[in-house]
This record gives structure tokens, C-alpha cells and sequence, in this order.
């Protein structure tokens, strides 16, 4: 009797030390086995429940406990507070443990939970994750909330959810239906799966399988649009850093008539700059290192600037009206850079970090995203030009450098002092692609042959946009862009590049001058 | 712009010492094959390694004579003979893996998988229309090219560019495995030429006499060319391509003649160079190659026949020391090279030789 | 390309017996191909070329008869050398009918069709082949088969020699023939390229300020041999020295902003109004 007694004392005690001692679905959940946590969470993702968001929301987190006595605990920070009623633990609680299946049915519990949310974007989230997790049972859920949502793009992802479900009804109409639904979404996950049916396996009904093949031919023309765009996108990217390479290089030969073979490697030194304004940020101001891309630009800016202009002083100005030698000399200056570059910072190429707010993207279309970096590039790229356009056309400097450009003896009669602005021409020329070097950091690899594969692309900007025409490299930079992201996935990138290089040619048998050249009187 | 006054001021003053020299320097040349023939204990042989690196700066002193015919003369300064120069070298390539394979696949191909040749591959195993293909492939697409680039009056920076963007092109389309060149392996493992063994002493003394021949016969036909009215319209193009058209010339015929000529002479140094050095590969066809074979010639002189030969011997006799006492420093100093010849030896060392003799 | 052996003799007119050279060497060599039946060397009508919207050249109309010498006289921005672009196939018309002779359209020839069909051009700044020598800058001026394979096995005849020397006393080069034409002094440019004019044996001849940076008694002499060169070829000569235009032409065309102002004897033009006003100025 006296066992019989305590046992009962024994059991009960903990109930009776946890009150208010109702069994809650934490409770539940903590004292269940693994097979009947997967039916709790399951009966809970049919029938939502508000109060129920804390519980799951641990659970997602891995939060929950249970002591000695299978009280619930959340855990926070290094403490334990009871999850339903205050209580202390008796002794130290552990965990829940969860396998895959429960992480998968707590998502799909989370998701139809969210579907009541009053922010849209959960709701779409919710929609989302329940295309892949939802089960059966919350067939019926879907279709109310579905009933009731206003939100379109919400809608649309519940559709698609629902329409997974009903895929595997019984009823050949229901199946028909889904079909149709799915086809309309455009999503490539949707495409997935009536790919699926057209084995017959899969699919017993040719009815079915005839709307699941129109249904893929409208994803597909979706899908389309989307890679059209895509690839729009990566080429008015890839033609913005040809334009932050190549503005620079048109400056300097619209203004002094010779090409500098070195300008490649200023783009490399501009991204070597960024890699040493990371590292000092890294050893010295590790809270600010979001910011470094943009300390790197002013660095980058004037340490290509500086070097630019040393080289015109020193080199570069006593071959002017040799066009050719001055290739020559600025290939040996590019040798000795590239080389300079090695010695110091290794041949391997460095590491150079996006900062957050430069990584991620925007998911546009299903197979769309726009990542950060390269919408940013693109911006700066434009800016860039504004600048350059407005340092040309609104300031001093480039009024001088404008009338040198034009006709360099009548400009040296108005007193107008050459040497000095062939000098800041140059400065600014390197300057630029010092800036562009730090875009191209953001989105390749930093090494030191970094500049050798853009010289050729930026001079063939300028010779198709026509030389000292801004309009005329913008234009050139992004149709070149364009044109090869187009070609690329149709050809190859080697062969788009040859067949870029072949028009390149045919279109010069045309317009001699490049797209904007101006027609005038030559006479030479 | 007076380069072709030191030319013929080089003719004139010292027709004699200059020839005097030339033949020397051919005597040695063609003494060379024969010492290595020599037992190796005989105080006067040739290894075969001194004998593989002259033969290989001889081939590049061609290429360098070949770049002089365009951009000395004729003012084009091409920034792609790289590109002529391994076209060459690949169609001599063909013929030696053929040679190497037997009746099989070349390896690469086996190592491919794929079964059968593609089709340009037809006929190498035939040594007289390999050696077809070593004139004609850099022939035509010089040809083809030209026509283009000066039907449109491309020159200047403009060409050099495209001539440029042109081999970068070439090299792209080598590296792949796709194009059937052995990707950026390219070819080697050569055995055989014409059924001798390619490395055997005697095989290698007569492709460096082939060499030496050609050399020879280059700077002849570059001499002929330079003595002729061709050579004085090609200056004239060079300097006044307008005021020659008014006199009634069409500038873009001896513009593709000459520039086709040279890639054919290219072609062929390319040709000889493959079996010697035992290796072709998508680098040659670097932009680097070429532009270094520009700084040979202004290194010696453009504009001149002995300038570029002299160039070309110079660099290279520098790489191969540089390369291997300081490995490190070797770009330092061509980088600089390029920036002291184009500053303060505007005719090159020829010139300066020239100005010593006729002071 | 038949004659490959010798192109030199097939090229060469055969002398006329018993015709006199005249004081140049040039009279009989004149192109009996060209068709000019009704006395006109060259036919410019309605010419319209515009830069970027600039009209250069408005409805230009203009005639130059066999043997005549005919001065253009003009403003700066007139159009003149337009008008010499035009002619010679560097600058194409936008509308507009130019012919050489009666047969040849000028508008669809290239450049060097046009100067090989026999218009040769003296440019305004003297452009002659500096690395070459004198003597050689007229061999290749001199009027022969121009084609690359000529050129390759091309060797000077007795003849030509001699015609070249000819050329060399008439522009009083004779001294400097060795010389790298790149050394001359200005004045003596214009005489060379005047002298690869001449060889060159044109029917037409252009010439863009040929007396500029001369001495007088180089004027004098260059405005001599213009006369004397006409009436057996046909010369254009675009010149801002008005005693010089004076001294040769009995012609004048005064073209302002791209139009013919007015055209008959200097006297003429020079009495008339809207000459003087463009001259003198609002």
C-alpha cells in the first residue's frame, strides 16, 4: 500500500510541481514519441492556431526542452524558461531531438500557420515553402485561405501548392485541373513535375498528359522570357565594366592619339587597391569592413591616377606622334607592372571579399535573380559617366581638355598649357580604370593578369564607338556586352567572342570612323 | 621617319662590310650542323642543345624579318605574326603526329574518344601537303584578312589592335579540345620525320641547314624587294598613303601583297621551328609572342634587313640567359626594354652601329 | 598583263612623228582616250555635300573647258577644297552629277581610278615622300602600269630616265636629285609635288594654294609655267594670292558658302557687288 502510495505521489508529483499543470501542445510535443510528434505536427498544420507560432518558432530554432519531467522549456541565451506557466526545471532540460522528417513537417506546420499572417510577405513565404512540404491532410486548409486571399502573387504561389496536392488525387478531373494551374504558374519547379507525367506510368489518364505537355510548352515560353532577360541583364552588366575599362582608354586616345597598352593594368591596380584597403580593414577597423568598397574607390582612384601621371611624364610624353612606339613602350610599362605586381602580392590570385550588402540578389522572374553586385556595378558604371561627362563638358579641365583633344596647336597659341593637361588627362584616364578596378573586384578574380583580358575588349569599345565620343563608347560597351552574353550561350563563349571580332571587322568596312565619329573635311 | 635612308645609306656606305659580315656570320651558321656531327669529345662539337636553341632563334629571326617587311617598310605594325607563326608550326604538327600515330588516331584524339579525324585533318599524313597547308593556311587567312582590314583603310593603332585581337582570337579557339589541335597541350611526342628519327643528330643538322637556307633566302627575297620600286611604294604607303593614291597607286594591293607575303614567311619559320624545339602549343599564338616580336625588330632596326635578324638574336640570346640566372627579373628587364629602345634607339641598334660607322 | 615583259613600252603613247615637244615635254602626251567632244573637261552640276547638317557645298554648277586654266577664288569656308574632294573621290556628293570628259562619272569612280583616268591633285600642304629621294619621288609619280606586278619587276627605260631629268631642270631640282625629299625647304616641296603633277601626265589638273610659302620669284616662275602648261592640259587652280590669280587666270570662279558667287575675268568679278561685299565684309 505504502509503495502503491508513493508511486502515485511519484507520478503525480510532477504535475503537481509544474501547475498550472494543463497539458499544452509544447507539453504534448515534449512528452510524445517521434512518431506521435509527426502526427501532432501534422494534426497542428491542418488546423492553425495562432498560439501555437511561439511553439513552432522554437522548434524551427531548435529551442525546445524538456526536464527531468518532461516540462517544457525554451531555451534563451544560456537560461531556461518554461514554455507554457512559469516554472523551474528540474534539472537541467534537454533538448527535443528532431530527425529530417520532423524538421520537414515543422516547416510545413510553420508555413500553414504563417498563411494567417497579416503580412503578405509571410504569407508568400509560407506559400512557398508549402509547394514542396505540404502534405495531403492540409489540402483543405490551403483551399480556404486560397478562397480568401487578396494578395495575387500570394494567390498564385497557394495555386501552385494546392495544385502540387492535386496532382496526386484519385479523380482524373481534379488531376486535369492541376494541370492546367501549374502550367499557368511559369515556375521551373512546376515544370519539374509535369515533366514527371508524361510517363505513363506516372500518369494512367492521356487527358492529363496531353495538358501536362501544353502546360510545359507555356512554362517554357515563360521561362524564355526570363533567360532573355537574364541574359539582357548579364550582358548590360558585363558592357557596364567594359564601359568603366574602356572610358578611361577613350579618353587618353581621343586626347593624345596613342593607346595605352597599360591601361589593362590599371584596372588590375585598382583592384589590388581594394584588396589592401580590405586587408588594413580587416587588421584595423574589423566593425567597419562593410564599408571598405567605398574607401577603396578614392584610394584606388588616385593611386591609378598618380601612377598614370607619373608615367606620362616620363615616358609616355616624349612619344607622342608615334603612335606605334608608344604601344610598344606602354606593353613594356604593362610587363613591368604585371611582373611588380607578382613580386609583391604573388602570382596566386587574392582574395577579395563582397560585403554584404553587395551579395544576394533580387528574384525577379522564377529563373531570374539580379544580384546586388551587378546592379550596383551598373549603377556606378553610369555615374561614372555622368561624371566624366560633366567633368568634360561643365568644368575648366575639360574645357582644356576638349580643345587639346580637338586641335593641340591652336589650343597651346591660346595658352592653353598641353603639358599639364595631357598630364591630368592621363591621370584621369588611369584614374577611371582605377575605379572600374574596383568594380571588377567585386565580381572576378583579383590577379595580376587581371588587365591583360580586358585591353582587348575596352580598345575594340573605342574603335566601335568612335574614338574621343562618349555616346559612341556607351553605346559600343553595352551593345558589345549584350551581344556577347547573347551569343555565348548560343555558340560558345569562344567562338560568340571570334564572331564579335569578324562583325567588328565587317562593321568598320562601313563606318570607318566608329559609330559616332563626326563626318567632316580630312585632308592630311 | 628616315628609316629607309639608313637603309640605303647602310647600302651605300658599307656595302662591303656589311656583306663581309653577313657571309661570316652564314659561314658560322652553316658550319654549325656539321661541328655537331662531331664526336662529343671533340673539342669543337655543337650540342645538340646549342644547336636546338640557334636553330629556334633562327626561325624567330625570320618571323622578325617577316614583322620588319610589314611594319618597317610598309608601316604596319602587326601585333598578331604570332598567330601565321604556329599556323604554320600546327600544319607541320599535323604531318608529325601523323608520322608519331601511324594509321591510328593521334593520342589526343584516342584520349578523346572520338573515332575518326576531323576533316582538316585529311592528308596530313602526306608530308608534301602539309607542307601545303604551312604556306596556304597563314596565306589565306593574311589574305583574307588583309583584304578587309585595308579595304577599309584599318592602320595605325587601329590595325595593330585588330591584329592583336586577331591571334588572341587564334589562341582562344587552339586552347579548346573541341578544335582538334590538342587543346592547351597542343602537340609533341613527335618520332619521325620523312622516316627519320627527329631527334637523331642527323636529322637535327639538316633542319637547322633547312633553317639557315631559308634564313638566307628570306634576306634575299627581302632584299630584292627592298632594292625594287615595290620597296620604294611600300616607304611611300608608309609615309603618304593619300599622296600616293592621287599619283595613281592603289595602296591596299601592295599592302595585302607584302602582308601576305610575310605571313607566309612566318608561316614557314613556324614550320622548321616545330620539329626542332619538338613542341606547339596555343601559347605561341599569346598576344605576349607577338608584341615581343615587335620589340625584336625595333630592337634592331626596322626598316633595315640586318636590324631584325640582329633583334631577334639579341632578345632571345638574353632570354635564355635571363630565364635561367635570374627567372624572376626577365620581365622586369623586357618591360624595360621596350620603354629604352622606343625612347632612346629609335633605329635600333643597327642604326646606332650604322652612326658609329659613318662618323 | 599581257605584256609583262616590257609594260613600260606598252604604256608609253608612241610619240608622233614630227611633233614638237613643248618647253615641258608634256603637249603630245595628253590622253587620247578621254572623250571631251564638246570642249568640256569637266562637268560639275547641282553638287550638294554636307557634314552633319553644314552644307559645304549648295547646288554647285560648274564647267571647266579643254585647255582652259581656271582660278577659284574664295572666303575661308567657301567650299574649295570640298570642291577638290569632290572631284578627286574623297568626298562623295550627296546629289549632284560630276563627270571628267563626256563619258567618265566621277561620283562612282574610286580615287585612284580617278587619278589614274588622269586628274592629278597638288594638296594644299605640300605632301611629297619624305624618305625617299627627288629623283625617286618622280619615278613613282611618273606615268606608267601602277600595278602591284609592274611595280615588282619594274626597271627605268633610257627614256623615262630621261624624262625625269627633263622634269628635274624644269622645277629646278636638279642639284638636290639624290636628296631625301623630307630635307627640301617648303618652297621647294611645292615644286616637287608640282613636278609629280606633271609627270604624272594628267588631263586635269588640280592645284590646292600651289604658291604658298613660295618667294616671288618663285611665283613668278611657278605662274609662268602654269601658263605655259595651259592650252594643252587643263588646270584648276584654288590660290588666296590675288596678284598671283591675277598673273595666270583669265577665268575666276568665286565661290561663297558653297555656291558660285560669280564667275567671268578677274576684272569682272572683281567690280561685281556681292563680291566685294563677302570680301570686305557686312
Amino acid at each position: 500500500m505504502r509503495v502503491l502510495l508513493s508511486r502515485i505521489i511519484l507520478l503525480t508529483l510532477p504535475f503537481l510541481a509544474s501547475l498550472p499543470a494543463y497539458a499544452g501542445d509544447a507539453a504534448d510535443f515534449v512528452a510524445a514519441s517521434s512518431g506521435e510528434q509527426a502526427r501532432l505536427l501534422e494534426a497542428w498544420a491542418a488546423t492553425p492556431d495562432a498560439t501555437r507560432v511561439p511553439l513552432l518558432k522554437a522548434l524551427q530554432e531548435n529551442r525546445l526542452g524538456g526536464d527531468d519531467n518532461d516540462v517544457p522549456f525554451y531555451e534563451k541565451g544560456d537560461a531556461f524558461v518554461g514554455a507554457e506557466g512559469n516554472a523551474q526545471p528540474a534539472g537541467t532540460p534537454r533538448k527535443v531531438r528532431l530527425n529530417n522528417r520532423l524538421r520537414n513537417l515543422i516547416s510545413a506546420a510553420m508555413a500553414t500557420h504563417q498563411l494567417y499572417s497579416d503580412v503578405a510577405a509571410d504569407r508568400l513565404t509560407a506559400a512557398r515553402e508549402l509547394q514542396r512540404k505540404a502534405q495531403p491532410e492540409q489540402m483543405a486548409l490551403l483551399e480556404t485561405r486560397l478562397a480568401v486571399e487578396q494578395d495575387d502573387e500570394v494567390g498564385q504561389a497557394l495555386t501552385l501548392a494546392l495544385a502540387n496536392l492535386q496532382l496526386s488525387d484519385a479523380d482524373p478531373a481534379v488531376r486535369l485541373n492541376a494541370v492546367r494551374l501549374l502550367g499557368e504558374t511559369g515556375q521551373p519547379q512546376a515544370r519539374n513535375r509535369l515533366q514527371n507525367l508524361l510517363d505513363d506510368a506516372a500518369e494512367t489518364n492521356p487527358a492529363v498528359r496531353t495538358a501536362a505537355n501544353t502546360g510545359i510548352v507555356q512554362i517554357d515560353r515563360k521561362l524564355l522570357i526570363g533567360d532573355v532577360l537574364g541574359q539582357a541583364f548579364s550582358g548590360l552588366s558585363l558592357g557596364s565594366i567594359l564601359l568603366l575599362a574602356a572610358l578611361g582608354l577613350a579618353i587618353t586616345f581621343g586626347l593624345l592619339g596613342v593607346i595605352n597598352m597599360a591601361h589593362g593594368e590599371m584596372l588590375m591596380l585598382g583592384a589590388y587597391s581594394t584588396y589592401v584597403v580590405q586587408t588594413l580593414f580587416q587588421r584595423y577597423a574589423p566593425d567597419a569592413l562593410a564599408f571598405y568598397p567605398i574607401v577603396a574607390l578614392p584610394v584606388a582612384f588616385i593611386v591609378t591616377a598618380c601612377i598614370g601621371m607619373a608615367l606620362e611624364r616620363t615616358v609616355i610624353r616624349f612619344l607622342y606622334g608615334r603612335p606605334l612606339e608608344t604601344l610598344l613602350a606602354t606593353w613594356g610599362i604593362s610587363l613591368i607592372l604585371i611582373q611588380l605586381v607578382r613580386v609583391v602580392f604573388g602570382a596566386q590570385n587574392v582574395e577579395v571579399g563582397n560585403p554584404s550588402w553587395l551579395s544576394g540578389g533580387v528574384q525577379v522572374l522564377p529563373n531570374l535573380v539580379l544580384p546586388w553586385n551587378r546592379m550596383i556595378i551598373i549603377g556606378f558604371a553610369l555615374f561614372v559617366v555622368a561624371l566624366t561627362w560633366l567633368l568634360l563638358n561643365k568644368t575648366r579641365l575639360g574645357l582644356n581638355v576638349r580643345a587639346v583633344t580637338q586641335n593641340r596647336n591652336m589650343a597651346a597659341c591660346c595658352g592653353v598649357p598641353t603639358g599639364r593637361i595631357d598630364m591630368m588627362a592621363f591621370g584621369l584616364g588611369s584614374g577611371i580604370a582605377g575605379l572600374g578596378g574596383v568594380a571588377l573586384s567585386q565580381v572576378g578574380n583579383v590577379g595580376p593578369d587581371l588587365g591583360q583580358s580586358y585591353i582587348i575588349d575596352s580598345f575594340l569599345v573605342v574603335v566601335l564607338g568612335g574614338v574621343g565620343q562618349l555616346a559612341g563608347s556607351i553605346s559600343a560597351a553595352f551593345g558589345l556586352g549584350i551581344a556577347n552574353k547573347i551569343l555565348e550561350p548560343q555558340i560558345g563563349a569562344v567562338l560568340g567572342k571570334i564572331l564579335i571580332l569578324a562583325l567588328i571587322i565587317l562593321f568598320i568596312q562601313k563606318r570607318p570612323q566608329g559609330l559616332f565619329a563626326l563626318k567632316g573635311r580630312v585632308i592630311d | 621617319m628616315t628609316q629607309p635612308l639608313a637603309l640605303t645609306a647602310a647600302q651605300k656606305a658599307g656595302p662591303k662590310t656589311t656583306l663581309a659580315l653577313i657571309g661570316l656570320v652564314f659561314a658560322v651558321l652553316i658550319a654549325m650542323p656539321v661541328l655537331s656531327l662531331l664526336p662529343a669529345d671533340n673539342p669543337l662539337h655543337v650540342s645538340a642543345y646549342t644547336l636546338t636553341l640557334v636553330g629556334k632563334i633562327l626561325c624567330y629571326a625570320i618571323m622578325a624579318l617577316a614583322l620588319d617587311l610589314v611594319w618597317g617598310y610598309a608601316g604596319l605594325l602587326s601585333l598578331g605574326h604570332g598567330l601565321f607563326f604556329a599556323l604554320g608550326g600546327y600544319a607541320m604538327g599535323m604531318y608529325l603526329m601523323r608520322q608519331a600515330s601511324g594509321d591510328g588516331l593521334p593520342a589526343f584524339m584516342s584520349f578523346l574518344a572520338w573515332n575518326e579525324m576531323p576533316w582538316y585533318w585529311y592528308g596530313t599524313s602526306s608530308f608534301f601537303w602539309s607542307m601545303c597547308l604551312v604556306v596556304l593556311v597563314p596565306g589565306l587567312l593574311a589574305f583574307v584578312f588583309g583584304f578587309f582590314a585595308f579595304r577599309s583603310r584599318i592602320k595605325g593603332v587601329y590595325f595593330s589592335i585588330m591584329t592583336q585581337a586577331l591571334t588572341f582570337a587564334g589562341m582562344l579557339l587552339f586552347f579548346r579540345n573541341e578544335t582538334g589541335f590538342g587543346g592547351n597541350n597542343g602537340f609533341t611526342g613527335f618520332t619521325t620525320i620523312l622516316g627519320y628519327g627527329v631527334a637523331t643528330p642527323g636529322t637535327r643538322a639538316s633542319l637547322f641547314l633547312a633553317t639557315v637556307v631559308l634564313l638566307g633566302a628570306s634576306l634575299y627575297l627581302g632584299w630584292r624587294l627592298a632594292q625594287s620600286k615595290f620597296g620604294r611604294i611600300l616607304t611611300a604607303v608608309r609615309d603618304a598613303e593619300n599622296r600616293l593614291m592621287f599619283c595613281g597607286y592603289d595602296p591596299r594591293g601592295f599592302k595585302l601583297f607584302v602582308w601576305t607575303l610575310s605571313a607566309i614567311l612566318c608561316g614557314l619559320a613556324g614550320a622548321l621551328y616545330v620539329p626542332q624545339v619538338g613542341i606547339i602549343n596555343p601559347s605561341e599564338m599569346a598576344p605576349t609572342q607577338s608584341i615581343e616580336a615587335a620589340v625584336w625588330v625595333a630592337l634592331g632596326g626596322r626598316g633595315t634587313l640586318i636590324g631584325p635578324l640582329l633583334g631577334a638574336g639579341l632578345v632571345n640570346g638574353m632570354k635564355s640567359w635571363f630565364t635561367v640566372a635570374f627567372p624572376e627579373y626577365w620581365l622586369f628587364f623586357l618591360g624595360a626594354l621596350f620603354i629604352v629602345v622606343t625612347l632612346f634607339l629609335p633605329k635600333g641598334v643597327f642604326g646606332l652601329l650604322k652612326r658609329k660607322e659613318d662618323a | 598583263m599581257t605584256s609583262t615583259s616590257t609594260p613600260q613600252l606598252m604604256l608609253e603613247p608612241v610619240l608622233d612623228a614630227g611633233q614638237t615637244r613643248d618647253s615641258i615635254g608634256l603637249g603630245h602626251r595628253a590622253q587620247k582616250s578621254l572623250d571631251v567632244r564638246h570642249g568640256t573637261v569637266l562637268t560639275l552640276e547641282d553638287i550638294n555635300v554636307s557634314f552633319d547638317g553644314f552644307k559645304a557645298l549648295r547646288d554647285l554648277t560648274l564647267y571647266i573647258g579643254v585647255g582652259e586654266l581656271r582660278c577659284i577664288i574664295g572666303p575661308n569656308g567657301a567650299g574649295k577644297t570640298t570642291l577638290m574632294d569632290v572631284i578627286t573621290g574623297k568626298t562623295r556628293p550627296d546629289s549632284g552629277v560630276a563627270f571628267f570628259g563626256e563619258t567618265l562619272d566621277l561620283t562612282k569612280m574610286s580615287e585612284v581610278a580617278i587619278a589614274q583616268s588622269g586628274i592629278g591633285r597638288k594638296f594644299q600642304k605640300p605632301t611629297v615622300f619624305e624618305a625617299l629621294s627627288v629623283f625617286e619621288n618622280l619615278e613613282l609619280a611618273q606615268k606608267t602600269n601602277k600595278s602591284v606586278w609592274a611595280s615588282l619587276r619594274a626597271k627605268l627605260t633610257g627614256e623615262q630616265r630621261d624624262r625625269i631629268d627633263e622634269i628635274l631642270t624644269t622645277i629646278r631640282l636638279d642639284a638636290s636629285r639624290e636628296r631625301a625629299a623630307g630635307l627640301l625647304s617648303h618652297g621647294q616641296k611645292q615644286f616637287l609635288e608640282i613636278g609629280m603633277l606633271l609627270i604624272q601626265e594628267p588631263q586635269l589638273l588640280l592645284l590646292d594654294e600651289p604658291v604658298a610659302g613660295m618667294t616671288d620669284a618663285e611665283t613668278e616662275f611657278t605662274a609662268e609655267l602654269f601658263k605655259s602648261l595651259a592650252g594643252k592640259h587643263s588646270l584648276m587652280v584654288v590660290e588666296h594670292d590675288m596678284g598671283f590669280v591675277g598673273s595666270i587666270a583669265d577665268h575666276v570662279t568665286v565661290l561663297h558658302q558653297g555656291h558660285v558667287l560669280a564667275e567671268g575675268s578677274l576684272e569682272h568679278v572683281q567690280a561685281n557687288e556681292r563680291v566685294i561685299e563677302v570680301y570686305l565684309g557686312r
